[in-house]
C-alpha cells in the first residue's frame, strides 16, 4: 500500500532528514521525499493502520526538523 | 514570496540597517557616556545594542539549534552557525572588539537561506506552470445549457463540450464538430493538429478554433493528462547516484568539519604550549576554528544537485520528452548503444500497396480478390489492401475464410478458390511463384490453384529517421541496432538506407527480449543500452533495457507505464535530443559538485592557515550557493539543443 502526502519543509537537507525519519518509523516499509515537488511517498507494511503510522511519522519528522509539516 | 519569506526579508533588512548604524559609532564614542553614568556603561550599552541586533537576525537559528540538540540531531547547519557566531561574539566581548563580524556572518547566512528558499520556490512554480495541463472542469450539456463539472465526475461514454480556448479534459472521440488542436504542452510540437468527427482526441490538448462535442472513452483518472501529470510529479522519487552521493556526503562532511574545528581549536595551541614553549595563542586558533564551522555548511551542494535534475526533467517535458526519474536522466547521458524497433519507430507503420506485378488478370480484379480474402483480418497488411481497393468489401461474396498462421489466408471468393499469402503458402499449395526484386512485404496470389501474380506492400520510412540515426552517431553512440519481425530483405533495405550498424530480422516478440539480453551482455565500461519502441507488443523489451524509450506515446497507456522515457510524439530525432538534454544536465551537476566542493576545500585550507577570515568564509559559502543555484537553473534551457 503506497500513499503520497503533501509536505512543507524549508531546505533540501531537512527533506533528507525527514525521509530518514519517516523510513525508520515502525510500520513503514519505505519512504521517499521529493523536495522539489514537496511530496512524501510512503509505502506501508502489510496490515498497518495508515493514519496511526502517519501520525507517528509526523512526530518523528518533527523531532528531526521542527519546522516541517505533513498534510495528512 | 510567501509569509515566511517576507518575514525573513524584513528581519534581514532591519538587521542590516541597524548594523550599519552601529558601525558608524565607534567604541570610544560609546565610552563618552561613562562619565555620565558609571565606568563601563558605554561598553555595556554597545554590547546590548549589538546583542539586540544579533537577536533580531539570529534568534530563529539559535532556537532551531537548541531543538536540534534536544532531539539529538546535533550536526545541522543551525548548530554550526549558532556555535560559530556565538563563539565570535564571545571573542568580541572578551576583547571589546568587533561585534559586527558575528552579526554579519549570521546576516549573510540568513540572506543565503532566503535566496535559496526564494529560488527553489520560484523554480517550483515555473516548472509546474510548464506542466500546467491539468484541466479544471469539463462542460456537459444539460437541457440546452452548458454546465461545468469536475472532470472526475464524468463517466466514460458521456458527451462533453470543448469550446475554443479550453483544454480537452478527458480522452475521447470527436462526436461532432471540427477544430484545430494545440498539442504543444504534450508534444512540444507547435503545429496545430486538425481533428474532425470520428477522430480520437487526447486530453491535455487545447482546442483552438471550433466547438467540439466529444464522447469520452475513459474516466479522468485513466486519461492521458492524468497519467502524464502522475508521471512528472513522481519523477523526483527515483534518485540518481549523484543525489544519493550528495546526501551521503553531507551526512559525513558536516560532522567531519566540526571535529576538525575542535581539533584546530585545541591541538595547535597545546602543541605550541607543551612542545615548542611558545605562547598558546588560544584566541587566534579559536577564531580559525570558528571560521571552519562557517565554511562547513553544505547548503550549496545539497540544494543545487536535486534542483539541477528537477530543472532538467522540467525542461525535457517542455520539449515533449517525459523522463520518469533522475536516475534515468543519468543513464540516458551514458547511452552508447541504441536498439530500435523497426515498425512504428523508424517506419511509419503504415503500409501501402506499392505495386502489382505479373498479374494474370486485371490488376484491379487481383487487388479486389486479395482485399476480399483478407477482409476478416485486422492486420495492418489487410488494412492496406482494403485501402488500396478503395471500396467497402462486399463480405457476402466471401466464404470459408481459413487463416494459416504465418503464411496467409485461403478463401472462396465468388465461388473461386483464392489463396493470398507469402512464399511458404505457395510452397505448401504446390504453386509455382515468381519472386519479386523490390523490397517489401509480398503477397502472392493463387486463383483456382494457379499463380495469379503478386502484390507488393511496403512501409514508409519516417522523414527524420535517417537524420536521427546520424545525430545519434554524432553524439558518440557506438552502436545502433534494429530489431524487427519483418523479413530479412526488408530489414536490410531499411537498415542500409538509414545507416544502422546491424539488424536482426524475423524475430517473434520473445526473440526480441533474447536478442536484447545478448546485446546487454556486450555492454561494458558503464555504457548504457537504450531500446526505442512504439509501445505496441514491445513492453517486455522496454522494461528489460537499461533505458526503455517509448515513442508516439500519446494515448498509449501501456507504453507510458512500461517505458522509462516517453517521447510524446513519434519523431525519432527526439531520441538524440533527450540524450543531449541529459548530458547538459549531468554536465551542470558535475560542474556544481566540483565547484562547490572545490571552493569549500580551498576555504578550509585558507581558514586553517589563518589567511581567510570569517567574512571571506561566509561570502564564499553564500556566493557558491547562489552561483550553484543559478547554474542549476540553466538545465531548464533546453529548447535550442
Amino acid at each position: 500500500m503506497k500513499k503520497t502526502y503533501k509536505i512543507d519543509v524549508d531546505c533540501a537537507n531537512c527533506a533528507d532528514k525527514m525521509e530518514r525519519a519517516a523510513a525508520g518509523t515502525p510500520g513503514v516499509k519505505s519512504a521517499r521525499v521529493n523536495y522539489m515537488a514537496l511530496k512524501m511517498t510512503v509505502e506501508f507494511q502489510e496490515g498497518q493502520e495508515e493514519s496511526a503510522v502517519m501520525e507517528q511519522v509526523l512526530k518523528n519528522c518533527k523531532k528531526v526538523e521542527s519546522d516541517c509539516e505533513i498534510f495528512l | 514570496m510567501n509569509k515566511k519569506q517576507k518575514d525573513m526579508l524584513r528581519r534581514i533588512l532591519i538587521s542590516a540597517a541597524l548594523l550599519v548604524c552601529l558601525q558608524l559609532i565607534s567604541a570610544q564614542q560609546f565610552s563618552t557616556i561613562d562619565s555620565l553614568l558609571f565606568p563601563g556603561a558605554g561598553r555595556w550599552l554597545r554590547l546590548a545594542l549589538y546583542l539586540v541586533n544579533y537577536y533580531i537576525i539570529g534568534w530563529g537559528t539559535l532556537k532551531k539549534a537548541f531543538k536540534g540538540i534536544m532531539n539529538r540531531q546535533v550536526f545541522d547547519e543551525n548548530f554550526l552557525m549558532a556555535v560559530a557566531t556565538l563563539g565570535a561574539l564571545a571573542l568580541a566581548i572578551y576583547e571589546n572588539g568587533d561585534y559586527a563580524e558575528a552579526i554579519a556572518v549570521m546576516l549573510f547566512y540568513q540572506l543565503g537561506e532566503w535566496f535559496e528558499n526564494y529560488a527553489v520556490g520560484k523554480s517550483r512554480r515555473n516548472i509546474s506552470q510548464l506542466m500546467d495541463i491539468r484541466p479544471d472542469y469539463a462542460n456537459i450539456e444539460q437541457e440546452g445549457h452548458l454546465i461545468r463539472v469536475d472532470p472526475e465526475e464524468v463517466e466514460p461514454g458521456s458527451v462533453i463540450v470543448v469550446q475554443p480556448g479550453e483544454k480537452v479534459p478527458i480522452d475521447g472521440v470527436v462526436a461532432e464538430g471540427s477544430s484545430a488542436l494545440d498539442t504543444a504542452a504534450l508534444t512540444g510540437e507547435s503545429l496545430p493538429r486538425e481533428v474532425a468527427a470520428g477522430d480520437e482526441i487526447i486530453s491535455g490538448c487545447i482546442n483552438l478554433s471550433g466547438v467540439l462535442k466529444v464522447r469520452t472513452s475513459k474516466a479522468f483518472g485513466e486519461s492521458t493528462v492524468s497519467k502524464i501529470l502522475e508521471l512528472v510529479e513522481n519523477a523526483g522519487e527515483r534518485k540518481s547516484r549523484q543525489e544519493d552521493f550528495i546526501s551521503k556526503f553531507a551526512r559525513v562532511y558536516t560532522p567531519a568539519v566540526c571535529y576538525s574545528a575542535l581539533a584546530l581549536a585545541l591541538l595547535p595551541p597545546l602543541v605550541r604550549l607543551l612542545f615548542m614553549g611558545l605562547a598558546p595563542m588560544w584566541g587566534v586558533w579559536l577564531y580559525r576554528a570558528l571560521t571552519f564551522l562557517v565554511i562547513s555548511c553544505p547548503c550549496a551542494l545539497v540544494i543545487s544537485i536535486p534542483l539541477s535534475f528537477f530543472a532538467g526533467i522540467g525542461g525535457a517535458s517542455r520539449a515533449g520528452i517525459l523522463v520518469k526519474g533522475s536516475n534515468f536522466l543519468e543513464a540516458l547521458s551514458k547511452t552508447d548503444c541504441v536498439v530500435f524497433d523497426k515498425t512504428g519507430t523508424l517506419t511509419q507503420g503504415v503500409f501501402e500497396v506499392e505495386g502489382i506485378h505479373h498479374s494474370t488478370m486485371e490488376e484491379e480484379k487481383l487487388l479486389e480478390y486479395a482485399a476480399l480474402a483478407e477482409s476478416a483480418s485486422s492486420h495492418p497488411i489487410s488494412r492496406s489492401l482494403l485501402k488500396a481497393h478503395g471500396r467497402e468489401p462486399d463480405r457476402s461474396r466471401v466464404e470459408d475464410i481459413r487463416e494459416i498462421s504465418g503464411a496467409g489466408v485461403l478463401a472462396t471468393v465468388d465461388g473461386r478458390q483464392v489463396a493470398a499469402g507469402n512464399d511458404k503458402l505457395m510452397k505448401t499449395l504446390g504453386v509455382e511463384y515468381r519472386d519479386c526484386h523490390s523490397v517489401g512485404t509480398i503477397i502472392h496470389m493463387a486463383v483456382e490453384g494457379k499463380y495469379a501474380g503478386h502484390i507488393l506492400i511496403s512501409d514508409m520510412i519516417k522523414a527524420h529517421a535517417k537524420a536521427a540515426v546520424a545525430a545519434l552517431k554524432e553524439l558518440g553512440v557506438r552502436k545502433t541496432v534494429m530489431l524487427t519481425g519483418d523479413s530479412e530483405a526488408v530489414a536490410e533495405h531499411v537498415a542500409s538506407k538509414l545507416g544502422i550498424d546491424s539488424f536482426y530480422s524475423r524475430l517473434l516478440p520473445g526473440d526480441k527480449v533474447e536478442k536484447l539480453e545478448r546485446l546487454l551482455a556486450e555492454e561494458k565500461g558503464g555504457g548504457k543500452l537504450a531500446f526505442v519502441g512504439d509501445g505496441i507488443n514491445d513492453a517486455p523489451v522496454l522494461a528489460r533495457a537499461d533505458i526503455g524509450i517509448a515513442m508516439g506515446a500519446l494515448g498509449s497507456d501501456a507504453a507510458i507505464e512500461a517505458a522509462d522515457v516517453v517521447l510524446m510524439d513519434d519523431d525519432p530525432l527526439k531520441i538524440a535530443k533527450a540524450i543531449k538534454i541529459s548530458r547538459k544536465c549531468l554536465g551542470i551537476v558535475y560542474e556544481n559538485i566540483v565547484f562547490a566542493i572545490g571552493i569549500k576545500l580551498i576555504c578550509l585550507i585558507l581558514g586553517a592557515l589563518g589567511i581567510a577570515n570569517m567574512w571571506l568564509a561566509i561570502f564564499a559559502d553564500v556566493g557558491v550557493m547562489v552561483l550553484a543555484v543559478l547554474n542549476a537553473m540553466r538545465c531548464l534551457l533546453v529548447y535550442k539543443l
